[in-house]
């Protein structure tokens, strides 16, 4: 095999594809440290900007309403997908099980602007026909939809992979179906959950296109939020919740990859 | 001899197995078989012949195309595998990682619904069983092979089960843990009286352990007898071919009842029951059940070709007159060794009663 790392030009080409990826995301998170009113005037090292993004009422808010969104969506689409991805491993196979399968994953195919008009109109319709609005409740429904399939892909995975003369052994042993699953599947699935469960976390948490289309007057969330903010004159301020936001989902990404990684 | 109780009969039994666009493939073929308690009965045959599948309609994870699995006489087609009082040792052992080795060897009783003062009784037993003790607390994940094994083992003998289910339980292991664990299991059976279903596809193992052997084929059980009745009487050819090493003759069965070989001589044949004795037949002899003389006194005559040293024994590969192979293996015994060299003419002697007429 021939050893990519010995090409020549490897190395030069690997930093410019590192130095066009992160140094935006670096100045970025720099001048979240500047002390200056002036957004890309350097001044001095502080953490002036992110005390003001903390005691600034209008950020609060929106993190509030993105802490809820994220964590009604997460715990609503995590346990659909599982039983989802339950339905697709461990039943024999069913008429329209593919189809099922391709509806589940239809979210990841399909252009998210597509998605947020659908979902749009599809809420107007919800408001002129029956009258119904849930508010909020509308952003935590089209999230919990656009999260299903990022849940489910690590939990079928684990599902897959997961030797099925166990659930033989348990069987054999004198336990129930449900005591099977309940004793044996489910415990070793927790580690799949919780990393669908970190994924669909981060994906509702940074969602911008399908938030902005649905979310009414006192629905913003941070990333609504910082785009508001660029229209205006701009802060550090910016930058410093900006690095906020980046931080959570680094966080959760992280723990997301690592709990898939302890997996055996 | 006290009167022998069937634990599990297997009556015309099949298992075809019919995916979309495939051939239908018949794992068990009309398998008919009566294991007895207390028994330790060894399924012997070569990868794809049943083993497997016959343990698991036994077991309840899969069921029969057709036919009836009776357990003490009763059908257990309706039994889910966890209401069957049998239990499994699985050929990778399935031990479950996120539980220690006593709560895997628990587990059974817990499902049993039985108190916890009895199952800790029950688990500390067993641990002393399998001479495991110290390791009670560990993971599953960070014992040794030959321990994970073992732990199987405990966890299906735990409950008490009336048969218990070893598919290949053994092979995973190097040679010296495998030579160990058979005496253990030996001991274990003994000291248990439960009924051992042993899968194999290694005949010596089959052959030290076993009471009963069936040779499988092919989804079929060609012949089922004692490790004595398989080897020294092997029914039909693959039988006497898959087990041990083994010269096949050709021959006539005479009026007198005895065989002329092709290659000349004219010697007594026992037949098992159900063999033709007329026309043509094949007649094997078992290579130690020979013996190399001067070509003046064997039976048989011819030269010899080839001489392989293996040490406690070695084995003469002789070409007979009408220019088939036959091979002698004599034991070294420390004395005077053979005195025969490759291009040697040699007779050779058949230990009377030893030559059998195959069924095919
Ligand atoms: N689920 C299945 N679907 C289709 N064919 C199968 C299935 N299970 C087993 N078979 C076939 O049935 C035959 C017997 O399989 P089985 O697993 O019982 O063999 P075995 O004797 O246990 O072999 P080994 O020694 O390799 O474990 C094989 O030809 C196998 O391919
Ligand atoms: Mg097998």
């Amino acid at each position: 095999m021939v050893d990519v790392k010995a090409q020549p030009g490897f190395k030069t080409m690997a930093l410019i594809c590192l130095v066009l990826l992160y140094s935006p995301i670096l100045i970025l998170i720099v001048f979240a440290f500047n002390s200056g009113d002036i957004i890309m005037r350097w001044e001095g090292v502080s953490l002036h900007w992110f005390g003001v993004a903390f005691t600034n009422p209008e950020f609060q808010n929106a993190a509030w309403n993105t802490l809820r969104i994220s964590a009604v969506a997460t715990i609503a689409s995590t346990l659909f997908a599982t039983l989802a991805a339950i339905g697709m491993t461990r039943i024999k196979p069913w008429p329209g099980m593919k189809t099922a399968f391709m509806v589940i994953n239809l979210p990841l195919m399909v252009p998210e602007i597509i998605t947020a008009v659908a979902t749009l109109s599809f809420f107007a319709l919800l408001a002129q026909v029956l009258g119904l609005n849930f508010g909020i409740g509308n952003i935590m429904l089209a999230h919990i939809v656009f999260c299903i399939p990022f849940a489910f892909m690590p939990i079928r995975a684990r599902l897959e992979d997961m030797d099925l003369t166990l659930e033989n052994a348990a069987a054999d042993l004198y336990a129930t179906p449900w005591n099977a699953f309940k004793r044996i599947t489910l415990p070793l699935l927790v580690p799949g959950i919780a990393s669908g469960a970190a994924l669909a976390f981060i994906v509702s948490f940074d969602d911008f296109t399908i938030t902005q289309l649905v979310a009414g007057p006192g629905q913003t969330t941070l990333p609504l939020y910082i785009w508001d903010q660029t229209r205006r004159p701009m802060t550090p301020e910016i930058n410093a919740i900006s690095a906020i936001l980046l931080l959570v989902s680094v966080l959760f990404i992280t723990i997301s990859f690592l709990i898939a990684r302890s997996r055996k | 001899m006290k009167a022998k109780k069937a634990a599990i009969e297997a009556r015309g039994v099949s298992r075809v197995f019919a995916a979309k666009g495939q051939q239908a493939v018949a794992a068990l073929d009309d398998v008919s078989v009566t294991i007895n308690e207390n028994e330790f009965f060894t399924l012997l045959g070569p990868s794809g012949c049943g083993k497997t599948t016959l343990l698991r309609l036994i077991a309840g994870f899969d069921f029969p195309t057709s036919g009836q699995i009776l357990l003490y006489g009763e059908d257990i087609a309706v039994l889910p595998p966890f209401k069957r009082p049998v239990n499994t040792v699985f050929q990778n052992y399935a031990l479950f990682p996120h539980m220690t080795v006593a709560q895997n060897i628990g587990f059974g009783l817990e499902m049993l619904g039985k108190p916890r003062t009895e199952i800790d009784a029950r688990v500390s037993e067993m641990l002393a069983l399998v001479r495991m003790e110290e390791l009670a607390s560990r993971k599953t994940s960070q014992i040794s092979g030959g321990q994970q094994q073992r732990v199987a083992l405990a966890r299906a003998l735990a409950p008490k089960p009336k048969v218990l289910l070893l598919d290949e339980p053994l092979s995973a292991l190097d040679y010296k843990l495998r030579k160990d664990m058979q005496i253990e299991l030996k001991r274990l059976q003994h000291e248990t009286g439960i009924t051992f279903i042993f899968v194999t596809h290694d005949q010596e193992e089959a052959l030290t352990m076993s009471d009963r052997i069936a040779v499988m084929s092919k989804g079929k059980i060609l012949q089922v007898g004692s490790p004595h009745d398989i080897y020294d009487r092997p029914a039909v050819r693959f039988v006497a071919n898959f087990i041990g090493e083994t010269n096949f003759l050709k021959g006539i069965v005479r009026p007198s009842g005895k065989v002329k070989l092709a290659a000349g001589a004219e010697i007594e044949a026992v037949a098992p029951e159900g063999a033709k004795l007329s026309g043509e037949v094949t007649v094997v002899i078992r290579p130690e059940h020979a013996l190399l003389v001067k070509p003046t006194q064997g039976k048989l005559k011819g030269v010899v070709d080839n001489i392989v040293y293996f040490g406690t024994d070695t084995h003469f590969h002789v070409l007979l007159d009408d220019g088939s192979e036959f091979m002698v293996r004599q034991q070294n015994s420390g004395g005077a060794a053979a005195d025969f060299a490759k291009g040697d003419k040699v007779g050779v002697q058949i230990a009377a009663g030893t030559a059998r007429i195959l069924k095919d």
